[in-house]
């Protein structure tokens, strides 16, 4: 009997994956219109970015206030590519954009002519997150600044990068960010069935990220990111270097999010400094701290529920959707502070402690 | 000479207004570890003050001396209400201190923008605040003077609480050890209300300030807020000459940045200047030795 129960407490959070994945894969096409079931593709954008949210975060005890910018860097390799496919499709191998035309000097600026290939841009979506959170990440984690000061430098980042994308409006589009997108590498953007493909491909990388995710929470490195944040100073005395440890969350986290962003762009054929910012950055913080940091399914459920919520209340209440933003911040911080998908397991401690007591 | 002098003056009044915002954040950070991202609400609060106080006190001469300070109570007043309400149920957890008060500011912009609407409202400025003075044939607005002038009282009246009075001395207790303060006799309750107003009360002053050379807005309070902690962060905790240096270095430096490239570049290359700074100087540039583990 024990041994059962051991079994299903290590293999419990899995079947908990399976079930997501049946609920996403078969029956939400089944019964949701292409256009809800679009939506729901959103928010399982949002949801993989969430995972990573909940390991750096829930896990690794860094508070990520700038998660946008990795959303971002993702979402703007896989939007320039569009761009530029949605450009040859009409124009020729030498096309560019029609913003760049519309802006001015109809020149492409060099950096974006590796995006013409599909190979690269898959690259460049794990490559470039990950290289900049591990430069970002080295610097901050070595020195040793964590905690407030970690949360507002990465906040700061996300400010900075949306300004910078709108400053760039000849390069990146600007305020307006990259939109209309016809092709996905070489399948038709306006055919459904080729929507529902996006759609599946974004719901099985969520659950693989789970998985991920659920494995790593079970090695020895899960245990030390835990021991890290419960106790920094006492790993190092241990031997170990908090900072590498951080560091790898840090880049799984920054790289998770990319890929969120890259399905979003075509998802829902836009991306815009609003979809990176500082606010962007912290609905993504919002998903996570609702449905639970440090649960392996939190994160993802929170930032589907979310994602529902924001869809539902800004077509039902448009300009009151802020009010309950802010509302649930205080209300799930205060009173929830491991968010609500622990409230289960902080009832039944409560009465097993009154049980023994 | 103008393509130095004209950043650096206009940098310096901007690090004045960045200083007014950081003062009241270190403070309560230092103090109670609490992080507020409602500060810069705070900030628009003293603006509206402003806006509000010229409704009513239509001689625009006397009603910037009007505002100042009722921004300072009406801004004080709502930290304390911040206060009692939500931070005093969660000390020690300063990271959730950061997300509770992302909500409040979230909540305070909308209520702005449903009561004022989303468009700014003109603050007109005082005859006596209008003109410039001469520097090497740079004309430098009375407005931004006045900004620096304001800085500096506030810097002053800060430094001067924290010093002569009981209060202060409380204060200074509870930062250097808050235990042990509370063991001598010293109501940490009471002294972190009195902090939480006097420091959301400054950036109410800070407030009328931009609210002078920009006028009002909902979003006012994030533009400032992020490089108000960028500032709290470079001058390190609960030190006020950290904060003034931070202060002015951040204001001059992106001066001069927006001059030669532009004011978004300038906004990019001041973090990464702050992330390089942290390099050096982890901790900030001044920081209280201590021997606890983190």
């Amino acid at each position: 009997m024990t041994v059962l129960l051991k079994h299903a407490r290590s293999w419990g959070p899995l079947l908990a994956i399976a079930v997501l994945a049946v609920v996403l894969l078969v029956v939400a096409p089944a019964v949701l219109s292409p256009f809800r079931l679009n939506n729901l593709g959103k928010y399982v954008c949002w949801a993989i970015a969430g995972v990573g949210i909940g390991l750096a975060w829930g896990r690794g005890g860094m508070l990520v206030m700038g998660q946008g910018v990795f959303f971002g860097l993702g979402g703007y390799a896989m939007a320039m590519h569009l761009k530029l496919e949605a450009a040859m499709a009409s124009g020729g191998p030498d096309a560019i954009p029609d913003f760049m035309v519309l802006y001015g000097d109809a020149t492409m600026p060099g950096w974006w002519e590796p995006f013409r290939s599909g190979a690269f841009t898959l690259f460049a979506i794990v490559a470039v997150p990950a290289v900049a959170a591990a430069i970002l990440g080295y610097a901050i984690f070595k020195r040793r600044v964590k905690g407030a000061y970690f949360a507002i430098l990465t906040q700061a980042l996300a400010v900075a990068f949306a300004t910078l994308l709108i400053a760039t409006i000849k390069q990146t589009g600007g305020f307006n960010g990259l939109n209309q997108f016809t092709q996905f590498f070489g399948y038709n953007l306006y055919d459904p069935v080729n929507k529902k493909m996006i759609y599946s491909i974004a719901a099985i990388v969520l659950i693989a990220c789970l998985v991920v995710v659920w494995q790593l929470y079970r090695s020895r490195f899960g245990e030390l990111l835990v021991a890290v944040r419960d106790g920094e100073e006492r790993v190092r005395f241990l031997g170990h270097d908090p900072a590498n440890i951080k560091l790898v969350a840090f880049v799984l986290a920054a790289v998770m999010a990319s890929i969120g962003g890259a399905l979003f762009a075509p998802i829902t054929g836009i991306i815009s400094p609003s979809d990176v910012d500082a606010t962007a950055s912290i609905l993504l913080i919002a998903g996570v701290a609702l449905g639970g940091r440090a649960l392996l399914l939190g994160p993802a459920l929170g930032a589907l529920a979310v994602g529902y919520g924001r869809t539902y209340l800004s077509e039902s209440f448009p300009d009151q959707w802020t009010y309950f933003l802010g509302l649930l911040f205080i209300v799930v911080i205060l009173f929830f502070p491991s968010g609500l998908g622990s409230v289960w397991s902080q009832v039944t401690s409560r009465l097993r402690k009154e049980g023994t007591a | 000479m103008d393509a130095f002098t004209t950043p650096l003056l206009a940098g310096t009044a901007t690090g004045a207004l960045l200083l007014i915002a950081a003062l009241g954040l270190a403070l309560t950070f230092g103090q109670m570890g609490v992080i507020n991202m409602a500060h810069g609400e705070f900030l628009m609060a003293g603006a509206y003050t402003a806006y509000l106080t010229q409704q009513v006190v239509t001689n625009a001469d006397l009603s910037i001396l009007v505002a100042l300070p009722v921004a300072f109570v009406v801004a004080g007043l709502l930290g304390l209400l911040l206060e009692v309400a939500i931070i005093s149920w969660m000390y020690r957890r300063p990271l959730d201190t950061l997300l509770v008060t992302v909500g409040v500011s979230l909540l305070l912009q909308q209520l702005a923008k449903d009561v004022f609407g989303a468009q700014g409202d003109p603050v007109r400025t005082p005859g006596w605040l209008e003109g410039n003075v001469d520097v090497f044939g740079y004309h430098w607005p009375y407005r931004q003077m006045f900004t620096i002038l304001l800085a500096l009282l506030a810097l002053a009246g800060l430094g001067a609480l924290l010093k002569y009075t009981a209060y202060g001395r409380r204060i200074r207790a509870t930062v250097q050890n808050r235990d042990l303060a509370e063991t001598m006799g010293v109501s940490t309750r009471a002294v972190d209300r009195v902090t939480f107003f006097v420091g959301s009360g400054l950036a109410g002053i800070g407030g009328v300030a931009v609210a002078l050379i920009s006028g009002t807005n909902p979003n006012l309070g994030t533009t400032y807020i992020i490089s108000a902690f960028l500032v709290v962060v470079a001058g390190g905790l609960g030190q006020l000459r950290g904060t003034v240096i931070a202060a002015f270095a951040v204001g001059i430096v992106t001066a001069f940045l927006t001059d030669w490239l532009s004011s978004s570049m300038a906004q990019v290359l001041t973090f990464a200047l702050v992330v390089i700074f942290l390099q050096a100087r982890p901790q900030g540039l001044f920081t209280v030795r201590t021997r606890g583990l983190a």
